[in-house]
């Protein structure tokens, strides 16, 4: 039975049996399961440990816990055996019984499941050591590996809930804000706009009512550390909010959650009610006189409603339709109250600054951009992961030191961040320190934290064309700008990647980038240009080579390309003459094969199934 | 149709316009799509003009105004699976199924759909049908995985 906690004893109270429950001679085996860990098959390993705890009869020597997402995406499902801090990785089944005879009976370490330095391939048998990890500083993801997130005990248990003990008894509002303030947090969701001056304006502002809402409509394409955090950690998120509500004066507050987000919105859903069943959410929360509750409102698919305008109308069960923020939402937002709206992570940043101080938190990071960032590390990448960092770490540092670089050998060309509002930064600035100011002199943006790496087979009028079909596809059309020049813009990108580039094309994309960045009416759309901007910027030769020579020097765009056998290599093994689903390759059992142009659709299928690489692409 | 379920669904969240959002997306996990009647139901109930309902159902993309398949096929074109070849493996599937994306084969048994992006980078290019996923695609990969429903 659950009983409500009445005041700041009763919390220190419960933390303290928590931890006194807990035994420490008992080994734990950890194993993520995000979304991740779950595509990569990390549930048939809990469960498998879970019957071979039972089998081998350890339960008295080991505690399964499993946790929200560690970062390492590439080499899930993993397990990390604690005290010890050994990282097993890429797991099967058909693993799990040696771990435990092995590793836990016998405390040896398994060699073939450690994982392998992608530089030197030495075996790493501890987490510590690993590349990946060691130049991370994981101060708000880190704890993603130590609860259960689906248990508020495990995460009272580390300290959760003490922020919120210590403002609502130790501090005015007024002190909260002006802490946050001076920690220097700025919101992670894109704009960089600081928290603390954002709050003290809502608190401010004119009304009875005050609304916070977390944006958790986590939408740029190959950004994904929202999900994992409320996946992971969602009672940090709601405890920031909490803070946050206590700060502004608010007594209601929304989750607005993507739909695709299923596990997310399960872990939170479980969470406000575990914190409700607490007292940490509702009335008189710890015994004081604050209330406050959180209500989640599940997206629609709308990459627009990122936009706090529109998603508010979101909220209101109305279309997602930004408007102009001639008044700002802090004055007039969600039903035309005063309403604060941060992004996911910039809620689980919070219950940090207050526990650990102001101070503490400004150290970290460059001098305007404080603390550390979550970034998705993703695309042509050896480590796919989450990885955080301090403000200010070099592209080439998170890249390589921490990316292991790109894999098969290829050339590294470009890094996208900030998703379809960010831009492409080239290899001459690889060495730039990563934060809001530079980033944004280089022509992209921070934006959520999306890095998406692409190597010389990536065509960058193809990425610039990728996210201008995009957001045409999510623009809401309000606008004339963002409807009308994303549509033209589409139209100049898709002639010049098939063919029908003119020498004048550059000019208007130029100009239309102009009016879209003057004249639309949200970000989403005075931002929609950078993606075109950043290329042109940085790779004027590709667009040349489309336009003037009709090549594509990638080999991406299919209208530019012809495939063709490379005599020399074909052996007439005659498979791609099998998966052509043109029917366009002949030739006759152990002799040369030869596609017919004609009938060629440039599918790929024939360069993905040869195995002698005799299939070209120019 | 029954009506007693969506009556269920209204009641469940309010009549309140802000809960609309979540009682199309039930009524919609109820039958797999939206059909008219329920809408006119809850425009009755809600006293919300259906023109209205129907706006909000064709703005937000998770809801269909007609029926799907049985199996839905998600193919990620998130940059990560961009840049690593996903356009081919939706081409492929287009090809191979006869549909285009957003579309629905005659005999109800696929829908095709591109989402923006799964989140599970690690494994692009990403292809979900129903609840599995199918990482690290090639388009030479998809005939054989598409034998598998039927």
């Amino acid at each position: 039975m659950i009983k409500k906690l009445k005041n700041r004893t009763d919390l220190e109270n419960l933390k303290e049996s928590i931890l006194k429950k807990k035994d420490k001679k008992k080994h734990c085996i950890i194993v993520s399961s995000g979304t991740c860990g779950q595509t990569s098959g990390s549930e048939k390993v809990i469960e498998k440990f879970k019957d071979e705890i039972k089998k081998q009869d350890m339960g008295k020597q080991v505690e399964l816990k499993v946790t929200g997402c560690h970062g390492f995406c590439e080499v899930e499902p993993v397990a990390l055996i604690q005290p010890e801090g050994i990282f097993y990785q890429k797991l099967k089944a058909e693993d799990v019984p040696e771990i435990i005879s092995e590793t836990i009976v016998k405390g040896k370490v398994i060699e073939k499941l450690l994982y392998s330095d992608t530089e030197t391939g030495k075996k790493i048998p501890y987490e510590k050591d690993i590349p990946f990890y060691k130049k991370q500083s994981r101060i708000i993801f880190g704890n993603n590996v130590l609860i259960d997130p689906t248990s508020i005990d495990d995460y009272i248990g580390i300290g959760g809930y003490e922020a919120l003990g210590k403002v609502l008894f130790k501090m005015k509002p007024e002190e909260v804000i002006e802490e946050v303030k001076k920690s220097g947090l700025r919101g992670r969701g894109g704009g960089g706009f600081p928290t603390g001056k954002k709050w003290g304006f809502c608190r401010q502002a004119e009304g009875d009512v005050r609304y916070v809402i977390c944006n958790a409509d986590e939408g740029d394409p190959g950004a994904y550390m929202d999900r994992s955090l409320l996946e992971g950690n969602p009672h940090s998120v709601l405890e920031g909010m909490i803070i946050g509500a206590y700060a502004i004066g608010s007594s209601e507050g929304y989750v607005y959650i993507r739909a695709e987000y299923p596990l997310a919105l399960k872990n939170l859903e479980k969470a406000i009610s575990q914190a409700e069943g607490y007292g940490l959410l509702g009335k008189n929360i710890l015994g004081s006189d604050f209330n406050f509750r959180v209500k989640i409102t599940r997206g629609g698919g709308a990459f627009v409603c990122g936009e706090s305008t529109a998603l508010m109308a979101s909220i209101e069960g109305r279309v997602g339709e930004p408007r102009a923020k001639y008044v700002h939402t802090i004055e007039s937002g969600l039903r035309d109250k005063p309403t604060n709206l941060n992004n996911v992570e910039t809620w689980a940043n919070v219950p940090m600054i207050i526990s650990r101080g102001a101070g503490w938190y400004a150290k970290i990071g460059t001098q305007k951009s404080k603390g550390t960032k979550i970034f998705s590390l993703v695309g042509k990448i050896k480590n796919t992961g989450l990885v955080e960092v301090p403000m200010g770490m070099t592209l080439r540092e998170i890249i390589y030191d921490i990316g292991g670089g790109i894999p098969g050998g290829k050339k590294f060309k470009a890094v996208q961040t900030g998703g379809p509002s960010g831009g492409c930064i080239p290899e001459e600035l690889i060495d730039l320190p990563v934060d809001f100011e530079r980033l944004a002199e280089a022509g992209s943006m921070m934006g959520s934290g999306g890095m998406i790496i692409m190597d010389e087979d990536n065509c960058m009028v193809d990425v610039a064309k990728y996210f201008v079909d995009f957001l045409r596809e999510e623009s809401c059309g309000k606008c004339v700008p963002c409807r009308e020049g994303l549509e033209n813009m589409y139209n100049i990108l898709a002639g010049i990647t098939e063919g029908r580039g003119k020498e004048e094309d550059i000019g208007l994309l130029k100009e239309l980038s102009e009016v879209l960045s003057e004249g639309a009416l949200c970000a989403l759309g005075t931002t929609a240009a950078n993606p075109v901007m950043s290329t042109l910027r940085y790779f004027p030769e590709e667009y040349e080579s489309h336009i003037r020579d009709k090549k594509c020097p990638a080999g991406v765009c299919k209208e530019l390309v012809l495939y063709s056998i490379i005599e020399e290599k074909c052996n007439g093994c005659g498979l791609c003459r099998k998966k052509c689903p043109a029917k366009a390759i002949s030739g006759e059992p152990k002799k040369v094969h030869v596609i017919n142009q004609a009938e060629c659709i440039k599918c790929r299928q024939c360069f993905e199934v040869c195995r002698f690489g005799a299939v070209k692409i120019e | 149709m029954n009506t007693d379920k969506v009556d269920g669904i209204i009641k469940k969240y309010g009549k309140e316009q802000s809960a609309i959002m979540s009682i199309l997306q039930d009524i919609q996990s109820e039958y797999n799509y939206l059909p008219r009647e329920a809408l006119e139901q809850v425009s009755k109930k809600m006293s919300i003009p259906l023109s209205k309902i129907y706006g909000i159902a064709t703005f937000y993309k998770v809801f269909s105004l007609t029926p799907r398949g049985r199996h839905l096929i998600k193919v990620c074109l998130g940059t990560a699976c961009h840049v690593r070849g996903a356009p081919q493996i939706l081409e492929e599937i287009e090809r191979k199924i006869g549909i285009r994306a957003g579309e629905t084969t005659g005999d109800l048994k696929f829908t095709l759909e591109r989402v923006n992006c799964l989140g599970a980078c690690a494994l692009g290019p990403l292809v979900m049908i129903n609840n599995d996923y199918y990482g690290q695609m090639t388009s030479a990969k998809v005939d054989k995985i598409l034998k598998a429903y039927d």
